[in-house]
């Protein structure tokens, strides 16, 4: 679709917004409705449009295809790691009450730390899957 | 440490997986899956050491007090199960080095270990949770990484069994899941030992006794019972060995592990048996079980789909002791898992050195192997006679019991149909037993003894074998007193 002003204007503009609506989602989390999973489903989601309008080859250099795979192990390295971190702290797995001095910043602490594995392993795992699909019979 | 053993039984292969899943070299992520089964093994003992000296262990995760956070919960029936997959997976994982290397291309050696360890901290969580819906979520975790498993073998079959087996380990998962919506519906709680107190307040409704039909179903599914158990012998037969080996005598026990906790604890037994008369569905399926699929392996020209026959032969014999519903059949059934776990583990690993040593675990492809390859063929031998259930086996102590438990309920034919189960079985070993030894091997034959790296892991659980067909006071004592824990009597 490269001869298709339009389409490439329009991802241009769509693009940026739906990256940083995708950061909203995950920031806004512990307030209203979202978290890591919405926000890496949209966020994958602004990349996978721009495969569509600009083609597999241009988004394999944005984001090389070993990118999806270490990003999936990344983000329950993250999230297994919060509850490892808790457990050397001195308390039970997952147990935030221990972080940062107070149990309330530490519940804030440790579900922001949570959120953003949970962002990274399913914004992994779905470009991973997207990567798959697309390029099958392709040269990697 | 000593309070944080039930989560770290299933955080630390979850770590270890992830990390097997970054490194490039087949070497390296080797080593970790080696250490992480090692350690495993060595938690799992301590929490066996833990419940015995002390009792039930629960464990609070995130400090969220239970029914309302996800609690573990360990009692010695959990304990002896956990103790029973680390086991074979600390036994699996130095085979897979040498076995894997040659099945296994190499750039997907660290997935393939990835995928193990998943799978071992999938099994491992089913059987070290007390919450329902954490039970789901191991039950994909670790089904999803067995499919991915068995689509790893070299042979292109491998694929449509992956699949068959995707699509009836999602149907039983499915049933699983619509179970424990009910329950949740019903109750509003999640936690097995708050059901099991709120249960008996709605089980005259006509939702519970429909999540107990869905959830016998889908559980039998994952267990392979009789007439559900078509998945089984293509995934057993074109997996890699040490898949074949791993996942034969670990997923299906785990099954049979969520089948007692749902049957015993959550429903209680009086409810299972007494009411819903699920006596009357197990006892004839096990039986088809017992004598059909021993049948079935008779008529198998592929060694590993013969095994895998027979392991469907011996889940009738675990179930058969299940649906007796005493302390000493369950007890007979536990002990069953240990001792089938041992001998099939120890069978899939001497079908796994065939295949390194000939290249085909054909019946036809292994004459003249008594020969060729004296240590493979003797530790088949003496891992068959266990699964025929000679003496000084393990397969006789199970046997032993599972007679016994029959006979103690007057129910002499069912006793009956596991010697008519051995007698088959005794025919289905010999089968491969003659090949081996009786066969002249073709002309020429270069074939080699199977390399060390193989041997001395196949050779250990034979060990095993023997050692626990000889001394069988801890092995049976355990049963008895897990057997005792679930169905609540005594201590």
């Amino acid at each position: 679709m490269d001869d298709c002003p339009i389409l490439r204007v329009g991802a241009k503009i769509m693009i940026p917004t739906i990256l940083l609506f995708g950061l909203y989602v995950q920031f806004h989390g512990e307030y209203g409705p979202g978290g890591g999973f919405q926000a890496g489903v949209i966020v994958t989601s602004a990349f996978i449009l721009y495969a569509l309008i600009y083609g597999l080859d241009s988004t394999r250099r944005v984001i090389p295809p070993f990118v999806p795979r270490a990003a999936a192990v990344l983000g329950v390295l993250i999230f297994a790691g919060t509850g490892l971190a808790s457990l050397l702290a001195g308390g039970r797995f997952l147990d935030y009450d221990v972080f940062a001095g107070s149990p309330q910043k530490g519940q804030h602490w440790g579900i922001f730390t949570v959120e953003l594995g949970v962002f990274v392993a399913v914004f992994g795992v779905m470009l991973g899957v997207f990567y798959a699909f697309v390029g099958r019979g392709r040269p990697q | 440490m000593r309070e944080h053993l039930p989560v770290l039984q299933v955080v630390l292969p979850l770590v270890a997986a992830l990390l097997a899943a970054l490194t490039r070299r087949p070497g390296r992520a080797w080593a970790l899956a080696l250490t992480a089964a090692w350690l495993v093994l060595a938690i799992a003992i301590g929490l066996l050491l833990q419940v015995l000296g002390e009792g039930v262990t629960s464990y609070h995760l995130g400090g969220w007090e239970p029914p309302y956070g996800i609690e573990y919960r360990v009692d010695l029936l959990n304990a002896f199960v956990l103790l029973i997959v680390s086991a074979m997976a600390a036994a699996v994982v130095p085979f897979a080095r040498t076995s894997v290397a040659r099945e296994i291309a190499p750039e997907r050696i660290p997935l393939f270990y990835s995928a193990l360890l998943l799978c071992l901290a999938g099994l491992l969580g089913i059987a070290v949770t007390g919450d329902l819906f954490n039970v789901f979520v191991f039950l994909e975790i670790s089904s999803l990484s067995a499919y991915s498993l068995v689509a790893l073998g070299s042979d292109r079959r491998a694929l449509t069994a992956a699949y068959r087996y995707l699509i009836m380990g999602s149907v039983g998962a499915t049933f699983v899941m619509i179970a424990i919506g009910l329950l949740y519906a019903m109750t509003g709680t999640l936690n097995m030992m708050d059901l099991a107190a709120r249960l008996p307040a709605v089980a005259a409704t006509r939702t519970v006794p429909v999540a107990f039909a869905f959830l016998t179903v889908g559980v039998g599914l994952k267990l392979a019972l009789f007439p559900l158990h078509l998945w089984l012998p293509n995934a057993y037969t074109y997996a890699p060995s040490a898949v074949s080996a791993f996942i034969a005598s670990t997923a299906t026990k785990v099954a049979i592990y969520m089948l007692l906790r749902f049957f015993f604890t959550v429903f209680g037994a009086a409810f299972s048996f007494d009411v819903m008369q699920l006596d009357w569905i197990l006892t004839p399926l096990a039986l088809f079980a017992i004598v059909l699929a021993s049948l079935a392996a008779l008529h198998q020209e592929d060694g590993k789909r013969l095994l895998a026959y027979s392991s469907v032969a011996q889940i009738g014999y675990i179930v058969l002791g299940i649906s007796l519903a005493s302390v000493l059949g369950v007890a007979a059934g536990i002990l069953h898992v240990f001792n089938h776990a041992l001998m099939k583990g120890a069978l899939f690993m001497t079908m796994g050195c065939v295949m390194y040593a000939v290249g085909s675990v054909k019946v036809s492809a292994m004459a003249g192997l008594g020969r060729l390859m004296p240590l493979t063929m003797a530790a088949f031998v003496a891992a068959g006679l266990s699964l025929v259930g000679v003496p000084l086996t393990v397969g006789f102590i199970s046997k032993w019991y599972l007679v016994q438990a029959a006979l103690e309920r007057g129910a002499w034919p069912l006793a009956l149909a596991v010697l008519l189960g051995s007698v088959i079985a005794a025919a289905y070993v010999w089968k491969v037993v003659e090949a081996a030894y009786f066969r002249p091997p073709p002309a020429g034959s270069e074939t080699r003894e199977a390399p060390l790296g193989l041997l001395v892991p196949t050779w250990a659980l034979v060990a095993a074998n023997l050692y626990f067909g000889i001394d069988a006071r801890w092995t049976a004592g355990m049963a008895v007193r897990a057997a005792e824990a679930v169905l609540g009597v005594g201590r």
